[in-house]
């Protein structure tokens, strides 16, 4: 996928943005806020199009920050919701989501209602709907951007997992330059409004990984860097 | 929670108490006549000796009343739904919508009477188009503000307009089309009041509360004139509860952190 408008009032949000996920392959985008990155997502997931530009991608499914779940469904019709939109009997969706549920640990909560759940099961529940989109592409918005430290880790270690039993292209959203270097596969670092490529990251090691790993200390301070540098870049312009 | 539900049966019984005895010594103590404001045991007396004929208006305006409310939240959902779809109707209908609440319903009743008669349903037309306004009003802006993100997300899991609007906008839009009708009743009653004297009714048939009412007034009839109005009270508020229970059995999830409804 690429995307490459031209320069172009009122709002550009995005510019020279050239960016390539392989399949099964989790790249992370980090930017300041502003930057663009929601317009990112929305591209990718058909809910805008580009002024100018290509989006090679199959068809996303967006997990926004906010769970949205359904209030007057359970826990695993929420789930299942893409599935029941597809016109799919209920006790087979049903059917379908608990063994999701099973696979990834969130057996025992399939009848509880979204207001009866911590921040983190919401957010697990609201990423099986994902999963369950049939989607090859999944669009993650700051996904754990409203959870606590200690749930966001705890969250970090369950996409892994989840991951690796269901594995797809993932696109991950988010401001947390730590987030990125210990979930992603590369990271690319945006630069403020009208976000461009700054530089991409691999990240070359294996999971789980530790926020304390040297290696993981030293992509996240070089991510840190490219953003920072952006910035100071910047200001010399303005002057 | 024991004690909380005793609370809510002892706190509404002493205000009513307190109320009561403070009218009935008002009355003994000749501080009005029986037939200005009748006291509360001549009240009780023509409840009991008047027990068939007040059944009787009772079950008519009974009727006119729960018909009502179901035609108007039926009309008035539908309404608000069409309206949230269609800006166009919207524009064309909302002040006339507005506008219908002005009517004073004697002027309009001699129509109504020519077109259907002294039967129950001219009744029950006027009782709906003064109870829809509420629905109306609470399921549109309840629709309104369904949250766009929601709307937004549904689409990129493929769902069509259709979908999207039994799964996220329906579902919202049912406690607050409930909630309408709550308010609505609350001038239901004075509604059907207002539908039995404007449109009459045929001779020898019962004639229902108001037109009851009405006819007690010209005859002094004062404690009977009461005895109405006391069952009248006594039927709204039980209407009142009857649709916060439904509201809770159709949209627990609108009561999750309250605990207790109203």
């Amino acid at each position: 996928m690429s995307y490459r408008p031209e320069r172009r009032a009122p709002v550009q949000a995005l510019s020279e943005v050239s960016l390539h996920a392989s399949e099964g392959e989790l790249l992370a985008v980090v930017g300041p806020s502003g930057c663009g990155k929601t317009t990112l997502l929305e591209l990718l997931c058909g809910l805008r199009e580009p002024d100018a530009g290509t989006i090679e991608c199959p068809p996303a499914a967006l997990m926004p920050q906010r769970d949205l779940l359904l209030p007057w469904l359970s826990a695993l019709d929420n789930a299942a919701v893409a599935l029941r939109l597809a016109h799919m009997p209920k006790a087979q969706a049903r059917a379908r989501a608990s063994k999701v549920f099973a696979e990834l640990g969130l057996d025992g909560f399939e009848q509880a209602r979204p207001y009866e759940l911590s921040g983190g099961m919401r957010q697990r529940v609201a990423f099986v709907r994902t999963l369950l989109s049939g989607k090859q592409v999944l669009c993650l918005d700051e996904p754990f951007g409203a959870l606590d430290a200690i749930t966001r880790a705890e969250m970090q270690n369950w996409l892994v997992a989840a991951l690796t039993q269901e594995p797809r292209t993932v696109v991950l959203v988010t401001h947390d330059v730590e987030e990125a270097v210990v979930l992603a596969d590369r990271v690319a670092v945006l630069s403020p409004r009208p976000g461009r490529v700054v530089t991409e990251l691999d990240v070359a090691l294996e999971h789980p990984r530790r926020r304390t790993d040297p290696a993981v200390v030293a992509l996240r301070e070089q991510a840190l860097e490219a953003l920072g540098s952006e910035r100071t870049s910047e200001r010399e312009q303005v002057r | 929670m024991s004690t909380g539900k005793a609370l809510r049966i002892v706190l509404p019984a002493a205000v009513l108490v307190a109320l009561v005895g403070g009218w009935e010594i008002y009355v003994d103590t000749g501080g009005v006549s029986q037939f200005v404001l009748p006291a509360p045991h001549s009240v009780a007396g023509a409840l009991w000796n008047n027990s068939e004929l007040l059944w009787s208006n009772f079950k008519t305006t009974a009727i006119e009343v729960v018909l009502g409310i179901l035609l108007a939240l039926l009309t008035g959902f539908s309404a608000a739904v069409a309206m949230h779809f269609s800006s166009t109707l919207r524009r064309a209908l909302y002040p006339l919508a507005i506008g219908s609440q002005a009517v004073p319903f004697a002027v309009l009743a001699p129509t109504l009477v020519f077109w259907w008669g002294f039967g129950i349903f001219p009744k029950l037309v006027i009782v709906a188009v003064i109870c829809f306004f509420p629905v109306l009003v609470t399921t549109l802006d309840a629709l309104w503000s369904v949250d766009p993100d929601q709307l937004k997300l549904l689409r990129t899991l493929d769902a069509s307009r259709w979908q999207a609007f039994r799964l996220a906008e329906a579902p919202a839009a049912l406690p607050a089309a409930i909630s309408g009708a709550k308010i609505a009743l609350a001038v239901a009653v004075i509604a059907a009041f207002i539908a039995e004297t404007s449109t009459g009714a045929t001779a020898g048939s019962a004639t229902g509360l108001g037109w009851e009412i009405v006819n007690d007034i010209t005859a002094l009839q004062t404690a009977r004139e009461y005895a109405a109005v006391v069952v009248l009270m006594v039927f709204a508020v039980a209407c009142f509860y009857t649709l916060a229970l439904a509201e809770r059995r159709l949209a627990p999830w609108a009561h999750r952190s309250r605990g207790e409804v109203s």
